[in-house]
């Protein structure tokens, strides 16, 4: 979608719905083109340890020694050397500290909480099957709502092909 | 594999070919893979790095039968390879400096290169000159999913592939474009273009990635985020919008200097040829500053008689370890703003047209 402004040929990445009298009104801009009318966007990429930091900020003493004890049964990392590295201990990590994990993996990736994309190709038909359409039918919506009808229609196609 | 044939000459991914070469210099993806069964490396023990870099690199000559990606043990190699290897973007800083088992597999043209036990198990890695995202992806998503066949990877249904840091989970994969963007340095456009990828997510960094400061005005655009979105839909965001956006930008930059400030432009692209071809002694950023000015002026047809691969070369081979590796012997930093005036005279006066 590009920048309803005159003249301007940006793509548009500021979406504002405004409510003035009961009536609704849309407003998709760029990014200058906002700053333009006063609008901003406080949204920007958080690094990791900024998060980690904010995540120990947030936390009371008490509370965060106890999360810092927590520790992943399969290779023996706590929750507290995680956060001073940044770095996890092994893939059952994960699963360890997932309750205190999850939301910061979240936040980090823009609110996303699951994989779409490729799988590995030992993984069995049927699973493959269920990843790629989940992300044909992301597509197939983000391009409708671009107005990119010729590639929308093969994206339909495709997931056709795949239900049947 | 011979280090010393790398040294002389740039890899492939430097040709200065591609689509949008003028601004785009390369195209890079990488994908992060750990083994299912073993701790990541910040818990694996000397034995299960050993492990890991055995079967790994057993399943790297599996999937590559012909023997043309060779493996380099990294911890066996002196500094200067070691350092060689980061100055052609083929391995980190990180993994360069690090301890214990550890290496690298490379594509003969560098195209292709693996990094084994830095941070992640396994990242894989497909250069291209120019702007050739897709290039990238078919190659890469091939290569990844022949060593998947051979390793088992680490992989959960609801996080997708799963990493060291968490930053990277999901489909492990950071796509990178490296710029050239004089023009908006000198018209002072760069904070625009800053605030543009932010908003986009995404990051801005240096030559030498990571941390590291730009120099010669060149960018490295990636993403930041790996969760919740498909390769496919990345690549084609990046491939198709927002480089050739700053692309874009950058020519309208380059057009503005043509069009108001010709005599400005011309006396800064051939200052900076002139103070190349004359200089006796010179350190490496002003190398870089002045390369940069060159590259504008060749790409604008400003100067006349330089091929752009040279220049390209130069970027590279007037950085240390290279330097030291041409001359075969090791040089303090004064011996090598020397070797480096001499080296970049010579290159610069043996092209044709002169």
């Amino acid at each position: 979608m590009k920048c309803q402004s005159p003249k301007c040929n940006n793509p548009a990445t500021v979406h504002l719905t405004e409510i003035i009298g009961g009536e609704k009104r849309e407003k998709h801009l760029c990014e200058e083109c906002a700053a333009g009318e006063g609008i901003t966007t406080g949204k920007t990429p958080v690094s990791l340890n900024e998060w980690l930091q904010n995540f120990v900020m947030q936390q009371s003493g008490a509370a965060a020694a106890k999360t810092g004890e927590m520790v992943c049964g399969s290779c023996g990392m706590t929750f507290a050397e995680f956060r001073q590295r940044g770095l996890l201990g092994c893939p059952a990590c994960y699963k360890a500290f997932e309750q205190v994990l999850m939301p910061l993996i979240s936040r980090a990736h823009g609110n996303a909480t699951h994989h779409v994309g490729k799988v590995p190709s030992t993984m069995d038909k049927t699973q493959r099957r269920q990843y790629e359409l989940v992300d044909l039918r992301r597509r197939l919506r983000d391009a409708v709502a671009t107005e990119q009808y010729e590639q929308a229609a093969q994206l339909r196609d495709r997931i056709s092909e795949l239900e049947n | 594999m011979d280090l010393s044939d790398l040294s002389s000459q740039a890899g492939e991914w430097l040709r200065g070919s591609g689509p949008m070469s003028d601004v785009v210099i390369s195209s890079r993806i990488r994908l992060a893979r750990n083994l299912a069964g073993y701790p990541f490396l910040t818990r694996a023990d000397n034995d299960q790095r050993r492990e890991l870099s055995d079967l790994i690199r057993g399943a790297i000559t599996a999937v590559k039968g012909d023997g043309s990606l060779s493996y380099l043990d990294i911890d066996k190699l002196g500094e200067m390879d070691r350092q060689l290897l980061v100055e052609r973007h083929l391995i980190s800083k990180q993994h360069a400096e690090g301890e214990g088992d550890r290496g690298l597999a490379l594509s003969p043209g560098e195209t292709e290169a693996v990094m084994v036990n830095e941070e992640d198990h396994l990242r894989i890695q497909v250069l291209r000159s120019g702007l050739q995202i897709e290039d990238c992806w078919t190659r890469i998503d091939e290569l990844d999913n022949r060593l998947g066949g051979e390793l088992e990877y680490a992989f959960d249904s609801t996080l997708g592939y799963l990493t060291a840091c968490p930053t990277n989970v999901g489909t492990g994969m950071r796509v990178s474009v490296m710029l050239h963007l004089p023009g908006m340095r000198i018209t002072e456009e760069l904070p625009k273009m800053f605030a543009a990828a932010k908003e986009l997510r995404l990051a801005v960094r240096g030559l030498y990635g990571e941390g590291t400061e730009a120099t010669g005005d060149f960018y490295q655009i990636s993403n930041q985020t790996t969760l919740g979105r498909g390769e496919q839909d990345l690549l084609g965001q990046f491939g198709h919008e927002i480089i050739p956006r700053f692309v874009e930008y950058e020519h309208r930059a380059r057009e503005a200097l043509c069009d108001q400030k010709q005599v400005m432009l011309d006396d800064k692209v051939h200052r900076a040829l002139g103070v190349l071809r004359t200089a006796r002694q010179i350190s490496s950023e002003e190398t870089l500053y002045l390369l940069s000015h060159v590259r504008l002026g060749v790409n604008l047809g400003r100067i006349r008689g330089v091929p752009l691969e040279v220049i390209n070369e130069l970027f590279l081979l007037t950085q240390p370890a290279h330097l030291q590796r041409i001359r075969g012997q090791k040089l303090e930093e004064q011996a090598r703003r020397v070797a480096r005036a001499e080296f970049v005279r010579s290159r610069l006066s043996a092209s044709p047209g002169q």
